[in-house]
């Protein structure tokens, strides 16, 4: 199946400043996939490129068969209308774009909707990010977390064939968190490509097929979030209590041997047993460390 | 696709009747101007002929550049900073359509201002209204293309301030230099021969000179620096200005912020 993104040998920077430094990547369609990074890796350039707001310097990028620069500067016969139609099949959700204050939430989605050839209901795209009770508030009444709502409706009013989302929940509460994660597996199951940033690693892991880790400009691993830096096979931590009542554990290869043989020992439950695997954050934190 | 046009313009004037503040300084400005000139010269400017008759020529003047050329060049920045801008760049609306949005807006502010300044004015000021169906025609093709020169010139300045915050004061000297020199609230021709000179250089000058022409009478025309209210001039230079601010949005406007790359 053809990539839904591709990017190859993607180089970007500003002033002699590298910020993008031979970035290959490909998402497949339907896939959520998810981009971490420390800020000033190159996320949201990599990200702004692929969405058409930025130029690059050299690489090839495609998103969903067609290459994000002719929607931004292109020029021509027809280059305008392919710009136009790309934009027809792509959705973006930006950190902190501007509201319209004195409009409430019902307008500026009905009117947004009014940009694309096939909107979905407004109606129902407001009552999906959660929305249905504050339809008729003015957007300037709106908590944080509520325009974050509104910035993700007018994201996907067009029913985009690729959304991106650039750290979409940064504000919102646990509850409210877990409710938009929902959505983006709604949004998946309805064939929706998902590309988003996010600082929030149980968010990469809940949400994301695979994550890439960019740093420095560069994928430095590009992984399903469970075998992210070889995860699963790092050394366990078993943790149990004595019989003295003190906390003991252990880093070790085969944590099922480990705990055999405590059963065996304790002829039984073992107290306080707890068997961990390096957490997502703890790999993140080792690669990029190992970069900077 | 003009519908498009249609209902952006009709969120812009959403926007701004819902703000109640601005509503209210926008469109009473140019009409509480004339009441502090009304009521601070009460005389006559020669012939029979009421202060208010050439005060007014320079607020209508005004409260056109307020509308085109003062708002546009402090909003547009202020809604690039916002992410406004870049938001509508990443959706399919077509370019032009933000655009005839706030043409739209314009339009509606200073029609809607200027109606409030001629009531105002013929009810308390005396103020006598044009005569002839001419003079009307005259009235509207001059104010129309005042009007197109200060928004296009608005839009080709949202690019001079680098942040929306500091916008205002950017635009804010020029609005009010402007009106100093080109005889909004003196009478043009009293002014030094050199700053008639500098104010000939932009619109606002023949704007006012070209709405003299309406709610003067003929024989004042003498009384202009060429002579005559010089119509076809008056034309000419705002039209060249239309067309110079044109070229300037077309290659300089800046749809996000340097920050924005």
């Amino acid at each position: 199946m053809e990539s839904a993104i591709r990017v190859r040998g993607l180089r970007k920077t500003y002033d002699g400043a590298v910020a993008v430094d031979g970035v290959d990547l490909d998402v497949a369609p339907g896939e959520i996939f998810a981009l971490l990074g420390p800020n000033g890796a190159g996320k949201t350039t990599t990200v702004e490129i692929l969405e058409g707001y930025r130029k690059r310097d050299s690489g090839e990028v495609s998103v969903l068969g067609v290459d994000p620069a002719v929607a931004n500067g292109g020029r021509g016969t027809g280059v305008l209308q392919e710009a136009q139609r790309w934009r027809n099949r792509v959705g973006i959700v930006l950190q902190g774009t501007g509201e319209f204050d004195e409009l409430t939430v019902g307008e500026v989605v009905r009117h947004f909707a009014r940009f694309y050839p096939g909107p979905d209901d407004p109606v129902s795209v407001i009552e999906r990010v959660g929305l249905k009770d504050k339809a008729k508030a003015r957007t300037h009444t709106l908590s944080g977390g509520q325009k974050r709502r509104l910035d993700v409706a007018l994201g996907i009013i067009g029913r985009p064939e690729v959304l991106f989302l650039d750290e979409p929940t940064t504000g919102f509460d646990p509850e409210a968190r877990r409710e938009f994660w929902q959505l983006i597996r709604d949004l998946q199951t309805g064939g929706t490509t998902i590309v988003l940033t996010t600082h929030y690693l149980e968010e990469a892991e809940a949400l994301a097929d695979r994550v890439g880790v960019i740093a420095r400009g560069r994928l430095i691993a590009v992984d399903p979030p469970a075998t992210l830096g070889h995860r699963e096979s790092a050394q366990a931590t078993v943790s149990w209590r004595t019989a003295e009542g003190v906390l003991k554990s252990t880093r070790t290869a085969t944590p099922t041997q480990v705990v055999n043989e405590l059963a065996g020992e304790y002829g039984g439950e073992v107290p306080a047993l707890t068997v961990a695997r390096p957490t997502l954050e703890d790999v993140y934190l080792e690669m990029i460390g190992d970069v900077a | 696709m003009t519908s498009l046009g249609y209902h952006q313009g009709v969120l812009e004037v959403k926007q701004f009747l819902r703000s109640r503040e601005q509503v209210v300084f926008t469109l009473a400005f140019p009409a509480i101007m004339i009441v502090v000139f009304g009521s601070i010269f009460t005389g006559d400017i020669g012939a029979g002929v009421g202060f208010t008759q050439y005060f007014v020529t320079g607020m209508i003047g005004t409260g056109l550049m307020t509308a085109g050329f003062q708002a546009l060049a402090i909003q547009i920045p202020a809604e690039r900073d916002r992410g406004v801008l870049k938001r509508f760049l990443g959706t399919p609306m077509p370019k032009w359509v933000y655009f005839g949005g706030k043409v739209l807006m314009v339009g509606f502010i200073a029609v809607l201002e200027t109606v409030i300044l001629l009531t105002v004015a013929t009810l308390f000021f005396g103020l006598d209204l044009p005569s002839s169906g001419a003079k009307w025609l005259t009235f509207l093709w001059v104010s129309a293309l005042g009007i197109t020169a200060c928004t296009l010139c608005g839009v080709a300045f949202s690019s001079v301030a680098r942040t929306g915050r500091s916008a205002p004061a950017v635009v804010t000297p020029v609005a009010l230099i402007l009106q100093f020199i080109s005889g909004v609230f003196f009478v043009f021709t009293s002014l030094p021969g050199w700053m008639q000179t500098v104010a000939g250089l932009f619109p606002l000058k023949w704007l006012c000179q070209g709405l003299r022409s309406v709610f003067l009478p003929e024989s004042f025309g003498a009384q202009e620096p060429g002579g005559s209210f010089d119509l076809p001039r008056v034309a000419i230079v705002l039209g060249v200005w239309c067309v110079l601010a044109l070229v300037l949005c077309l290659m300089t406007f800046k749809w996000t912020t340097k920050r924005d790359g």
